[in-house]
């Protein structure tokens, strides 16, 4: 049996999706392996189909062509394994809810004790720095809350492997500076797998071992850069350094040579 | 600090509006009755004044428009004047309409939501049975009713049920109506949510759908409510019964009781204004159990 040493395998996969207008090509011929403990981001401009990878991740989208494996099987049998978490660009938390409640959701389904539930809502809100908001319901939250209550959902699964889709795109920089810092130390706490969707250089390039250049028009990869920053918690004034700023640039450049200013 | 506001913004403006249908209602009795009072003075001999012609169109005991005081006070002595068990007390017709307008509203609701259900989950029952749910509403229930007691008395269900049941044929719809689209409020991203936790129809139905559509769910039972009592009401007429706010008001036409006739009709407007105020209310704790955003009132 070879066990895979990736996370994720992916083979000249590609994505067409039938609409009214003929054929669209979302996604062709992707090659990429993800790594157990990476934290890989996924840039481009919209279009580019880095959603959509992610979603073809998560077997929220079915590819056409091509092959994936998700923690060495398809990525069906990981989802109904729950084998990842998942976060969306909005926070997605049911408004009927209390934030401890929403976070006990995905266990519920899974049929786990109250008992355990309530360990793992404690654990997971304290990860996220949400201890003493249990009570509270979504509408009571900030933005940057309610996205830090909808990871803690995410990991209360405990998953391997993080999907996380522009989680912090709606939320001003400030706030967004602040979660980025978080999520880095949370990875290096928790050693997961994390797969992550932006559209901001910084962001990708603070965040990741991987940064995933993408184009669209078929969404394809133009370049995988691999960073060599420090691995584990980085300090927010990296962003000034000349390293930072040389992995920014040829993020940069990468989206320029991929036509992604086009239009 | 609230008292006040709440007596300028709520108190005045309904006042108002009363004061300016009671005028309005006076005034017309005055010229409906008018023709009546001339021909009881020309029949007696008499010569009115205009006041005394005025005062008289007031006092009728048979006038085409009864004036508003003459249908307070038979409205008050046919409910508290009246002991409740007694054939002319409104109360009694009042409950003998309620329960059967009750029944048939549970009956709706119950029958509302399972189509909704299986509509919100089967697409064969969405394109064989929404026409036809529609094509039911379309058919003028006054025409169907007598049909409807007529068949169930002849197979033996008489009394509450067949009037519970023409509430039923009304309140169903509203409830279908809002609940397909309630069961299939919630957004792509949540619904997206339960399928990355592998949860079945039953736990997307329990967790998801059937907590969204519970604003809906309140907004058709406001309607089904009003229209179950409409329901109960017409299910007398045709009949003939006896006992309810639609005998009261058959029987008022026939002896050309038209005070008897406008008290059982505020009888039943009032009462269909508290069965909507009683589910108003339970909308509002509800609403509060799952924890929504208090509304908040403009200034």
């Amino acid at each position: 049996m070879p066990a895979s040493m990736n996370v994720i395998d992916i083979e000249a996969l590609s994505l067409t999706f039938e609409t009214g207008d003929g054929p669209v090509q979302a996604l062709s011929n992707i090659d990429l392996k993800i790594a157990k403990g990476d934290f890989v981001s996924f840039i481009g401009p919209s279009g580019c189909g880095k959603t959509t990878l992610l979603r073809v991740i998560a077997d929220l989208e079915q590819p056409t062509g091509g092959s994936i494996s998700v923690n060495g099987t398809t990525p069906e049998l990981a989802r109904l394994d729950r084998a990842y978490g998942y976060v969306f660009q909005a926070p997605a938390l049911y408004p009927w809810r209390t934030i401890a409640r929403n976070v006990a959701l995905p266990l519920e389904i899974m049929g786990l004790t109250r008992a355990q539930q309530d360990e793992r809502i404690a654990r997971n809100l304290a990860l996220v720095n949400l201890t003493g908001f249990e009570k509270k319901y979504p509408w009571q939250l900030s933005g940057g809350m309610q996205q830090r209550a909808s990871i803690a959902r995410a990991l209360a699964v405990e998953p391997d492997l993080l999907l996380m889709d522009e989680p912090f795109g709606a939320l001003d920089e400030i706030v967004r500076d602040h979660l980025n810092e978080q999520l880095l130390q949370l990875w290096a706490k928790t050693k997961k797998t994390v797969v992550f969707v932006t559209h901001s250089i910084p962001e990708a390039v603070y965040l990741s071992t991987k940064i995933v250049v993408m184009s669209p028009r078929p969404g394809r990869i133009h370049d995988i850069v691999e960073s060599d920053l420090p691995r584990g918690p980085r300090p927010l004034d990296i962003r000034e350094t000349p390293e930072f700023l040389k992995l920014a640039q040829r993020v940069r450049d990468g989206l320029r040579a991929g036509h992604s200013y086009d239009d | 600090m609230t008292q006040p506001s709440f007596f300028r913004h709520s108190v005045v403006p309904v006042l108002t509006v009363i004061a300016v249908i009671v005028a309005f209602w006076y005034v017309a009795a005055l010229f409906m009755n008018h023709s009546t009072v001339v021909a009881e003075a020309q029949l007696k001999g008499l010569a009115f004044t205009p006041s005394a012609t005025w005062y008289r169109s007031w006092a009728l005991d048979k006038p085409l428009l009864p004036a508003p005081h003459q249908v307070i006070a038979e409205l008050w002595k046919s409910t508290a004047g009246l002991s409740v068990t007694s054939k002319r007390s409104l109360v009694y017709h009042g409950w003998v309409t309620l329960s059967a307008t009750l029944l048939g509203f549970l009956l709706g609701t119950l029958l509302g939501i399972l189509l909704a259900i299986g509509i919100v989950h089967q697409k064969v029952m969405d394109k064989s049975l929404m026409p036809w749910i529609i094509a039911s509403q379309t058919v003028p229930i006054l025409a169907v009713a007598p049909m409807l007691i007529v068949v169930l008395n002849a197979i033996g269900i008489s009394g509450l049920l067949p009037k519970a049941l023409i509430s039923t044929y009304l309140s169903f719809f509203p409830v279908v109506v809002g609940m397909v689209k309630g069961l299939r409020s919630p957004e792509t991203i949540h619904l997206d949510l339960m399928r990355t936790y592998n949860a079945d129809d039953l736990q997307v139905f329990t967790k998801l759908r059937w907590p969204a559509s519970v604003p809906y769910l309140f907004a058709s039972l406001k309607v089904g409510i009003a229209i179950s009592l409409i329901g109960a009401i017409v299910g007398e007429l045709p009949t003939g019964a006896a006992a309810g706010l639609g005998a009261r008001l058959l029987s008022g036409s026939y002896y050309g009781q038209t005070i008897q006739i406008w008290a059982a009709l505020f009888a039943a407007a009032f009462l269909a204004g508290i069965l909507v105020l009683v589910v108003g209310w339970s909308e509002s704790l509800v609403m509060r159990l799952m924890g929504a955003r208090p509304e908040r009132r403009a200034a």
